[in-house]
């Protein structure tokens, strides 16, 4: 026996249910995704767009095909065996007194000097005598500087015509291309960025295992006491996190530099002698006693905040049990509190890696990151490809660190004080 | 936490050990921000106590280095841009990002964790390569040394701040609030007002504190795209603290620290104030 279909339910104005509903859904999604797109639109230019260009920026490379376009042109085709013939030459001839006229042979010859050290003068002292060169150019131009008669010279500019280049890479991780277009190292005394990376991973690991240290016991104090005190205590966590970064960083200068407050002490009672003070600045131990108390609140403060959930009957219950103290805290307690370890030593571990300033003031030569890397060629060399591609490799790592962290925990659970 | 009446003499000795520990690691935290108060008042230009200064000999102890603060145009040309730049990004940054949390926070936000992800990203992006970033971007529109690009920066890193903690506020907050106040006679005007905003203000502002803190304090992105004119405090300190070590920036160190103990006492008060209208707490 089959009922007869029922009439589908209605609202009063006599649309279905289901039509209403999908309708009403989609007007909130709408009305959701009005509210955040101006936020949305206003990142998107003002941060991610930066971003974007920053990692093109790090495979960009205009320089050749722009400045030597007539040489790239009478290139192709050469099959790099022997040196070109008197085309190509002539064709540089022609575009190097162009960039001479409108001088801008200055990116063209930092560019080139990167992949082949003394392209730079090359270029400048040919382009200076360019105009009263003579034809056959092939001579002229071996005549004004050899290095025209290079074979390897010619297989760069053929090379580097391309209008994107892996080449910043490369030298952020201290490789080159070889003129044959393999991958080499650079010479010893040139590899700086690798050692560089590793320091920087394994001073943020140190720094991170540091507040973990520091910040267990406190963060288990500050759970377990009575929130009265807790909130007291709570103050000497949260005054330094407030605390400008460079006031942090002053005060280790003042308390850790040779002529200052600890040394000082030392030296009054006696520990040391005048002549044999500590240096404790400007070093490894500089950066990480300083980053250690810098960071150690964000430690402290996400172990917090899972210690408070963790019932205090659980371990009583185990000590009920017949466990002893210590292996009921590592039994019971101690894996509760893993979530915290693991959202405090991520967010101290990215936060370290990143870190710029207090490297930079107390790190001196031993103590310096990464960072102070990407910052010296911003604004010291003007290698701006290589600070990119430096950049990005952080970046790359900073969002694996990230996308595991928001796995774990989440980052809407990341507490503010 | 009290020693439990069943412990040993053993454990008895492992509490205090471990009192004594949490006190070295508070000293630690606190220690270096309690140095550098008296070490401002020194008279002479040193980075150390002075003998006078430890035998608390009147003579050993001054004014200079605040007066050198207060008398230098260039640190108070600095503060000046450091309040116009900060107020106006904790302004940009609240307002957008107060709006976006309350889109956020409905029900119906498609691609929720996604957006999230996007929005918190100025927060976890390490600032030198935000800076970077927006040097290369800022020049190439001609916004590198002006004060739009500076507060439209800060503004960015700001909005992480505003988003996460009025969304926190919005996600405890409780809609039946709202259903009572109708059912109690008011309309959604004053529904709004009497009983929506004053709970979520608390969250608003401790938000914005955040992120003018964040704009006050920042040196790396400024130090990257602003000019000459737009030097803040931090470039003032960074600079200070790199060309000539004066003791001026341990004045200035000693009020900002005064300026953080402000500022905690404010959001200890806002977040008071917010337990108590929802009834948390008895007070």
């Amino acid at each position: 026996m089959t009922q007869p279909p029922a009439a589908p339910l209605t609202t009063a104005d006599g649309v279905p249910l289901k039509v209403s509903l999908r309708r009403t859904v989609r007007r909130s999604k709408i009305k959701a995704l009005l509210l955040v797109a101006p936020l949305l639109a206003f990142l998107f230019i003002a941060f991610l767009m930066p971003l974007f260009e920053m990692l093109w920026r790090s495979v960009d490379n205009p320089e050749v095909s722009t400045h030597l376009s007539r040489t790239v042109s009478a290139l192709e085709g050469w099959n790099g065996e022997s040196l070109p013939d008197e085309a190509a030459f002539a064709a540089l001839a022609e575009d190097l007194r162009v960039g001479q006229q409108e001088r801008n042979l200055g990116l063209l010859s930092s560019r080139l000097n990167y992949e082949k050290s003394g392209m730079r003068s090359t270029i400048s002292r040919t382009a200076r005598r360019v105009g009263t060169l003579e034809p056959p150019y092939r001579e002229s131009l071996i005549e004004v500087n050899d290095t025209w008669g290079e074979l390897d010279t010619w297989k760069l500019i053929q090379r580097e015509a391309s209008p994107y280049t892996i080449s910043y890479y490369l030298a952020a991780i201290d490789r080159q291309l070889s003129p044959d277009g393999e991958i080499a190292k650079v010479p010893e005394h040139m590899q700086i960025h690798a050692t560089l990376f590793w320091r920087t991973l394994w001073m943020s690991a140190v720094i991170t295992g540091l507040t973990l240290v520091l910040g267990f016991p406190v963060a288990f104090l500050l759970a377990n006491l009575p929130t009265r005190h807790s909130n007291l205590l709570m103050i000497l966590v949260l005054l330094p996190f407030w605390t400008s970064l460079l006031v942090r960083t002053t005060t280790w200068i003042a308390i850790l530099q040779s002529q200052g407050v600890l040394n000082d002490v030392m030296v009054a009672l006696g520990v040391i002698a005048d002549e044999a003070r500590w240096q404790m600045i400007h070093n490894k131990m500089g950066t990480i006693i300083a980053m250690t108390h810098i960071l150690l609140p964000f430690m402290i403060l996400p172990l917090y905040s899972v210690m408070k959930t963790i019932p205090p009957s659980y371990m009583r219950a185990a000590r009920s049990l017949g466990g002893k103290p210590f292996l009921s805290f590592r039994r019971v307690y101690f894996p509760l509190t893993i979530p915290g370890i693991a959202a405090g030593g991520i967010l101290v571990f990215i936060l370290s890696i990143g870190y710029y300033i207090t490297p930079a003031l107390v790190g001196g030569q031993s103590g310096r990151f990464i960072t102070n890397y990407i910052a010296y060629h911003m604004q010291t060399s003007l290698n701006w490809g290589l600070a990119a591609a430096i950049a990005s490799i952080l970046l790359f790592v900073v969002i694996i660190c990230y996308l595991v962290f928001n796995r774990l925990i989440g980052v809407d659970k990341v507490k503010l004080g | 936490m009290a020693i439990p009446s069943y412990a040993t003499r053993g454990e008895r000795i492992w509490h205090y050990i471990f009192l004594a520990i949490c006190g070295l690691v508070f000293l630690f935290l606190i220690g270096p921000l309690l140095v550098i108060i008296p070490l401002s008042f020194n008279a002479q230009p040193y980075f150390t106590f002075s003998k006078e200064m430890l035998t608390f000999d009147p003579a050993g102890y001054s004014l200079r280095w605040y007066q050198d603060f207060f008398t230098s145009s260039a640190w108070l040309n600095a503060i000046k841009n450091s309040f116009i730049i900060g107020i106006a990004s904790t302004l940009l940054a609240t307002v957008l990002g107060t709006v976006a949390a309350l889109g956020l926070s409905s029900r119906h936000m498609p691609a929720r964790g996604a957006i999230m992800a996007l929005l918190i990203s100025p927060m976890i992006v390490p600032l030198i390569i935000s800076a970077a970033a927006m040097f290369f971007f800022f020049s190439k529109v001609n916004l590198a040394q002006t004060y739009v690009g500076v507060i439209l920066a800060h503004t960015a890193l700001g909005i992480p701040f505003v988003v996460i903690t009025v969304t926190a506020t919005l996600s405890s907050f409780d809609t039946t609030l709202i259903r009572a106040a109708h059912s109690l006679g008011a309309n959604p005007t004053r529904t709004f007002f009497k009983v929506v905003l004053p709970l979520v203000t608390p969250g608003v502002v401790s938000g914005a504190l955040f992120a003018f803190i964040t704009s006050f304090d920042e040196v790396v992105v400024v130090l990257f795209i602003a000019g000459p004119e737009q030097r803040t405090m931090p470039i003032q300190m960074w600079s200070g603290i790199r060309e000539q070590i004066s003791p001026t920036i341990l004045a200035v160190a000693t009020l900002l620290v005064l300026l953080s103990m402000l500022l905690l006492t404010t959001l200890e008060l806002l977040r008071r104030r917010s337990e108590r209208l929802r009834g948390l707490s008895p007070d």
